[in-house]
Formats: C-alpha cells, sequence, structure tokens
C-alpha cells in the first residue's frame, strides 16, 4: 500500500510542483497517473521511491514514511521503469537484468537462473538475448529488457514512468498487452505515469486525473468513460474524436480502436 | 658520420636516453592520473568546484614549459633534483586534460542511465563506479592519450634542468650544430609519441560501448598518430627558443644573446651603448638558446648583433682546431666570418671567459690541489657537471679528458648552467666546468683551477655585427666600438655577481657600468 498525505513538493526553482496531494493505492491494484506534462505525475512517482523528497506532508510505503524508510533499501524494494529504458549501456541483457539480484548478494546460479525466468516472463528468448548490448535491441525489445530488469528481485511495487512512451504504436500496443497479461499473474502493485487515456484506461484499476500540480479526480477505470467530471469527460470526449467510426462496443478498451485488443 | 652511422654506434645511449624519457614521462602520467581523475570526479560533482579546478589547471597549461621549470627550480625538495623539477612540470601540464575529459566523461552519462540506477537503489559510490566510471572511460583515456602525447614532446625541454631523456640530445645536438645529434633525440621522441598514442587509441576504442557487441566486431586501425609527430616537433621549436621573425624596421636594431646573465648583460651594454650614440630603435632578442641559434638568428636577420667569445666562434662555428694565442684566434675568426658569412667581428670588450674547471674550495684546501693536473690523482673518486655545451664541443669536455688523462666515478651528469654551482656546493657532483668570469666564483667558496697545459683557448668576447647592417647603420659600428677593452675579467665577474648573486636588474647594472665607464 502507498499513500500520499497532504504532500507537498517544491522544486529547488522554487516553483510548486505538487500541492495538498492525497492520494491512497491498494496493495495489487494498478494506479494510473494521467494528466499532461507538467501536471506532476512523475514527480509524484519519484516521491514513491524517494529520488525526490516531499516539502511538506508524508509519502507512506507499506505503512511507513518514505523518510523512516532506508533510502537504498526502499528503491531496491521497488522496480523503477522509465520511458528512455536507462539501460545501461556497457552491460549485456544479462549483466542489466541482475543488477539488483547483484546488488542483494544473490548466489550466481540463482541469479543466472532468474535471468533466463525473466526473459522469458517478458516474452524474450533468454538463448537468443541474454548475451546481446542494449544498442543490439529494438525499442520494443529495450522496453521488454527495461521491466524484467524492474521485476528481477521480485519486488512487490512497481513504478513505470511513460514505460511504453517511447514506441511506435503498433510495438506498444503489443508491449501493453504482454504486460497487462503478466500483471494479472503477478499481482504487483502498480502505479503508471501516462498522458495517453487509451493505456490509462486499458491498463489501470483506477484512474487518478492530475492538473497542475493537483490531483483533481479518481475514478474507476471502468467508470472513467462514462464519467460526468468535466475534465474526465474532455479526456474521453478528445479519444472518442480520435477513435475510429463503428470501433465501439460493450469493452472500453475496445472502444478506444485497440486492435490487439478486439482481435484477442 | 651519417644518421644511421650515429645511431648504431650510439645505440646503447641512446636507448638508455630513451628509457629514462618513458621513465619521466611514465612517473608523471601516473601522478597525473592519480591527481586528475579524482579532481574530474569531483568537478563533475560539485559544479561550483569546476571554475577553481579547472581555472587553475589551465592557467598551468598556459605557463611557457621553460619559465615553468625556472619557476619550480628553488623549490625546496622539487628544486634539487633535475628529474623532480621536469615530473613536477609534466604532471603539471597533464592535469587539465585528464580532469576535463573525466569530468566531461561523467557528466555525459545519459540522465535515464543515473536515474535508473539510482532507482535501482544503488549507493552514489556503486554509481560511480559500476556506470559513470565505465561509460566515462573512454573519454577519460582520450584525455589521457592527449596528456601522454604532449607529455612525450614537452618532455624533451626538461634536459634543460638536467632531467636527462631524448632532449638531452637535442639541446645537445643545437649547441654543436650538429643535426644528427639532434635527430637522435627528436626521432625516437617522435617514435615514442606516436606508439603511445596508437596503443593508448587502440585501448580507448575497445573500451566504448558501442564497440562491444556479441558479435565481437574487430576494431579499425589506429588513425591521427600524425598528431603525435606534430607535438613533438613543435617541443622541438619550443626547446630552440626560436621566437620568430624580429622587427625588420628600417631604423630599428636587434641586439641577441645567448641563454646565460653575462650575455644578458653584454647584450643590454650593447643596446644600451646604441641607443646613447645613435638614434636607432633597439629590440632585444636575450635567452637565445646558445651558440647554434644565436648564429643561425644573425645569419637570418633575426638579430643584428650579439657577443660571441672568440674560442667558441673558432672551434663551434668554424670548427677549426683549438689555439692557443689569442691575436692568432681572434684575427682567423675575424677572416673568416667576414669571408664565409659576411659578418664583422669588432675589437674585443676586454675580458676573457675562458672555461674554469672548479672545485670546492674545502676540498681544494684539504687536498692542496692549485692546477687540474693535480687534480687528475683524485678524480676517479667524483662525479663531474657540466653543461650541453662543454660535453658536445670539440674544445670541450673530451679534449679536456685527454690532455688530463682524467678519469670519474661516473659519466658526468649534464646539468644546466644555472645549476652547475648548486650542484657542486650541494655535493652532488665534485667537478664542474664553469666560466672564468661567474659572479659565484669570487662570492662562495669555490676554486678555479688552474689549465696548466693550456687546454682551453682564448674566449675573448668580441661584438660581432652583420655587414648588411654597418652598411646601413654605419654609426652602430662607432657605438660598438667604443666599448672596446672597456670590461675586464674583474668587471665581468662582479657584474655577474650583481645580477645572479643579488638579483639586480640587468639594465640598471649595465647603466651603471657604462656611467662608471665614462660611456653610455
Amino acid at each position: 500500500m502507498i499513500e500520499f498525505r497532504g504532500v507537498h513538493y517544491r522544486a529547488p526553482t522554487g516553483n510548486a510542483v505538487l500541492d495538498h496531494f492525497d492520494l491512497r493505492i491498494e496493495t495489487g491494484e494498478t494506479m494510473v497517473l494521467l494528466g499532461r506534462s507538467g501536471a506532476g505525475k512523475t514527480t509524484a512517482l519519484k516521491l514513491i521511491n524517494r529520488l525526490l523528497e516531499p516539502t511538506a506532508g508524508e509519502v507512506r510505503v507499506e505503512n511507513r514514511g518514505t523518510g523512516e524508510w532506508d533510502a537504498i533499501a526502499l528503491r531496491r524494494h521497488i522496480g523503477y521503469v522509465i520511458q528512455e529504458t536507462g539501460l545501461f549501456p556497457h552491460y549485456t541483457v544479462e549483466q542489466n537484468v541482475s543488477v539488483t539480484p547483484r546488488l542483494e548478494s544473490w548466489p550466481r546460479p540463482r541469479t543466472q537462473q532468474r535471468a533466463q525466468e525473466l526473459l522469458a516472463l517478458v516474452g524474450l528468448d533468454p538463448g537468443a538475448f541474454l548475451g546481446r548490448y542494449p544498442h543490439e535491441l529494438s525499442g520494443g525489445q529495450r522496453q521488454r529488457v527495461g521491466l524484467a530488469r524492474a521485476l528481477a528481485a521480485d519486488p512487490p511495487i512497481l513504478l513505470m514512468d511513460e514505460p511504453f512512451g517511447a514506441l511506435d504504436p503498433l510495438t506498444r500496443m503489443e508491449v501493453r498487452r504482454e504486460f497487462q497479461q503478466l500483471q494479472t499473474r503477478l499481482r504487483k502493485t502498480v502505479v503508471i505515469v501516462t498522458h495517453d487515456v487509451g493505456e490509462a484506461v486499458e491498463l489501470g484499476t483506477r484512474i487518478a486525473l492530475m492538473e497542475a500540480g493537483e490531483l483533481r479526480s479518481v475514478h474507476a477505470a471502468k467508470e472513467f468513460l462514462r464519467s460526468n467530471e468535466p475534465i474526465a469527460a474532455a479526456y474521453v470526449a478528445q479519444i472518442r474524436a480520435l477513435a475510429p467510426a463503428g470501433a465501439e462496443g460493450s469493452d472500453g478498451a475496445a472502444r478506444l480502436g485497440n486492435p490487439g485488443r478486439s482481435q484477442s | 658520420m651519417n644518421l644511421a652511422g650515429f645511431f648504431a654506434h650510439n645505440s646503447s645511449q641512446i636507448l638508455q636516453a630513451t628509457g629514462e624519457h618513458i621513465w619521466l614521462c611514465g612517473i608523471s602520467m601516473i601522478l597525473a592520473v592519480a591527481i586528475g581523475v579524482p579532481l574530474g570526479i569531483l568537478v563533475a560533482r560539485r559544479p561550483w568546484t569546476s571554475k577553481p579546478i579547472l581555472g587553475s589547471a589551465n592557467i598551468a597549461e598556459t605557463i611557457p614549459s621553460l619559465a615553468l621549470f625556472g619557476f619550480l627550480l628553488p623549490l625546496p625538495w622539487l628544486g634539487a633534483r633535475g628529474d623532480r623539477i621536469a615530473i613536477a612540470a609534466l604532471t603539471l601540464y597533464a592535469l587539465l586534460p585528464i580532469i576535463r575529459n573525466t569530468a566531461a566523461g561523467i557528466t555525459s552519462v545519459d540522465a535515464a542511465v543515473r536515474e535508473a540506477a539510482r532507482g535501482m537503489g544503488m549507493t552514489e559510490g556503486q554509481i560511480l563506479r559500476r556506470v559513470e566510471m565505465p561509460l566515462a572511460l573512454p573519454t577519460i583515456l582520450a584525455g589521457i592519450r592527449v596528456a601522454t602525447v604532449w607529455t612525450i614532446g614537452i618532455a624533451t625541454i626538461a634536459a634543460a634542468v638536467g632531467a636527462g631523456g631524448l632532449g638531452e640530445y637535442i639541446f645537445r645536438g643545437l649547441a654543436m650544430v650538429n643535426n644528427d645529434v639532434i635527430l637522435a633525440g627528436a626521432i625516437p621522441a617522435a617514435a615514442l609519441a606516436i606508439v603511445a598514442d596508437i596503443l593508448l587509441g587502440l585501448l580507448e576504442r575497445r573500451m566504448r560501448p558501442e564497440r562491444r557487441s556479441s558479435r565481437h566486431r574487430a576494431a579499425p586501425p589506429a588513425a591521427g598518430a600524425g598528431i603525435a609527430a606534430g607535438v613533438v616537433l613543435l617541443a622541438i621549436f619550443a626547446a630552440t627558443g626560436l621566437a620568430g621573425c624580429g622587427g625588420e624596421g628600417k631604423d630599428t636594431i636587434v641586439v641577441g644573446s645567448k641563454n646565460f646573465p653575462e650575455q644578458a648583460l653584454l647584450g643590454e651594454i650593447l643596446a644600451q651603448e646604441i641607443e646613447a650614440r645613435t638614434h636607432l630603435h633597439v629590440e632585444r632578442k636575450f635567452y637565445l638558446a646558445g651558440t647554434f641559434i644565436c648564429q643561425q638568428a644573425m645569419l637570418a636577420g633575426r638579430i643584428d648583433t650579439y657577443v660571441e667569445y672568440t674560442g667558441t666562434a673558432l672551434t663551434a662555428i668554424l670548427k677549426d682546431p683549438i689555439e692557443q694565442n689569442p691575436q692568432a684566434v681572434f684575427e682567423k675568426v675575424q677572416q673568416q666570418y667576414q669571408q664565409r658569412f659576411h659578418l664583422t667581428v669588432l675589437p674585443s670588450l676586454g675580458f676573457n671567459n675562458t672555461f674554469a674547471i672548479v672545485i670546492r674550495g674545502q676540498d681544494a684546501r684539504r687536498l692542496n690541489l692549485r692546477t687540474i693536473s693535480q687534480a687528475a690523482k683524485y678524480t676517479p673518486k667524483w662525479i663531474a657537471g657540466f653543461g650541453y655545451e662543454f660535453v658536445g664541443r670539440p674544445d670541450g669536455y673530451a679534449g679536456l679528458v685527454k690532455t688530463y688523462g682524467l678519469k670519474f666515478a661516473g659519466p658526468p651528469k649534464i646539468l644546466d648552467l644555472g645549476l652547475l654551482y648548486r650542484a657542486l656546493l650541494d655535493h652532488e657532483v665534485d667537478l664542474v666546468a664553469g666560466n672564468s668570469t661567474d659572479g659565484l666564483l669570487s662570492a662562495r667558496d669555490l676554486t678555479v683551477l688552474q689549465d696548466d697545459k693550456h687546454y682551453f683557448p682564448p674566449y675573448q668576447a668580441v661584438p660581432i655585427v652583420r655587414d648588411q647592417t654597418l652598411v646601413r647603420h654605419p654609426q652602430v659600428r662607432a657605438a660598438i666600438e667604443a666599448l672596446a677593452g672597456k670590461i675586464s675579467d674583474a668587471q665581468m665577474q662582479k657584474m655577474n655577481y650583481e645580477v645572479i648573486g643579488q638579483h639586480r636588474d640587468i639594465s640598471q647594472v649595465a647603466r651603471e657600468f657604462l656611467r662608471a665607464s665614462g660611456l653610455g
């Protein structure tokens, strides 16, 4: 469980980035932070693994304020996936996904076995990919390795900052679907930052709408499309305009024109 | 002797000098890396340190190498030995590219990579060791490579402070007017720089992440070694101290001098006398690096006049055998200079600056020594210290040893002229070849051994002027001739001491002398 209690965050430049932020994320749910660029989504995410610390208020992870946690222990407890993946260019895929196990001093055979499992988990052939370097991978493969790396030490919490943002639309759809299938099995507590409404509706259990550093509303993903709340409605209108005509169905995601979903 | 022959004949000494050169550069680079990399990390971590650290390194870089060696000379521990001075200076020079590239390598690590590392729970130390340093390594190596090539070049100048290495050949060759000797230093130095450049280049390329591959592509061959050779050539030019072209203005006279204080004093006396007696503008180009450089500058018209010593002119320039009769030497030099170089040799200023074989006064008293012949019995236990010119010149070391049958405990130490007496007084050497007009001879407990076999030829100080200059400005002859016979040995010693021992201003000492002599 993750909880924001009256959190303020002021950037070193003095600008308020988060204001009066209260949000509770239940264990096992996928919370999507949705909003425009500059809404404070990424800041909220970084407050969870203490890459940033709140100016006022408190962020609690598993009933302890992040300030009470040892920052290193907290971060190793939380998987972190970012848009550019941040894969280490001088490490092979195997070395990249083994970083956390090695920091945690796992025995070698266990680390090696885990690397194999992880690649299989994200749909990459371990035999073909373990020895490769990041620059030898496609964008989608890199994103999968990034996810595998974040999952390496089986953290109960996963933070994802626009994890599929850098991918082309088809690959994005594919990786997104795989992630969703993975999540139904793993049941992690996941926080995803995105500005893509379709992604929010498809992946989220709940959607937190943010604007200008403030939390506007929280919706169950299934209700989001029917919400009368003005900002949510504006988002929905926006995707309706973009969606191809006649693609509407009872399933919310299918109405977003997600071919991967409607074909399955 | 041709060049190949010279190399073959001197291979063991050249190898030894190469070894010294590698040692100097190697130690300097190790120190520079040990200091520069942590400083670079600091600059990357704390951006506010960038200005003071990079600023200081930048300033160190702009100090001309000979000047930097000079600044380090008076320091207590460092200044005591040539190799220490050289290593300190070379380390300072190597710092800037290493600090700069370390900082640049670390700050250029992808922000996403750094954020991922922090987010995964790496400590700052782990991020530095496992992520930043490996990724910055190619950039750091590029800095080390630039610094190494640079260092190998500059190290040739270190010979000026007696640090040894390949520069010794270059300096000696310049003093002896012998290209083979110059090349014996320059070619191995250039080769060293090229080899270092290629090896470090290969290493740097191997370290680049994008070169790493599961498919093991071969690295392309190294390129750009030419830069290395260029740097060495540049260093050679720097070592020669050639200061470009002089002002060719119609009413300008350029007075030159060699690179020791007496020469600068004589140059200054000439300059002031010309200024007093003519309306010509006088430009001073003092401290040219030795006889050869002065002669070249005269022939090329970069300087119009300087003071030479007859014995030096006879043996080093004219390459004639040594002669003892002062008048005969003067006449021969005057005639040959006129005929061969179109240079006019004017009457002597009066004093004779011959070589002086000097030992500590206490040794002279203890062993009751007055002449070089008497000292021959003791020299096998002594170490000698000589300047470059003395070792290379036909009227120098070789003939001295032969004439007196001298043997020494080891090969002579090659020292800069300014360091000779200090090395002697510090018991680092036991016998030096100085000059009979050196100011310290009267000021310190030093004894000049008599040249009882009259080995050293006369070295009368004679002003030399280009014929063209005298044609264009006939009044210069009268001005300089007014100085004929005016400076005695004792006066020269005294002026030298005022300049070297008492750190007095050369132009002031010259002015006082001219006034006291009723000139100026």
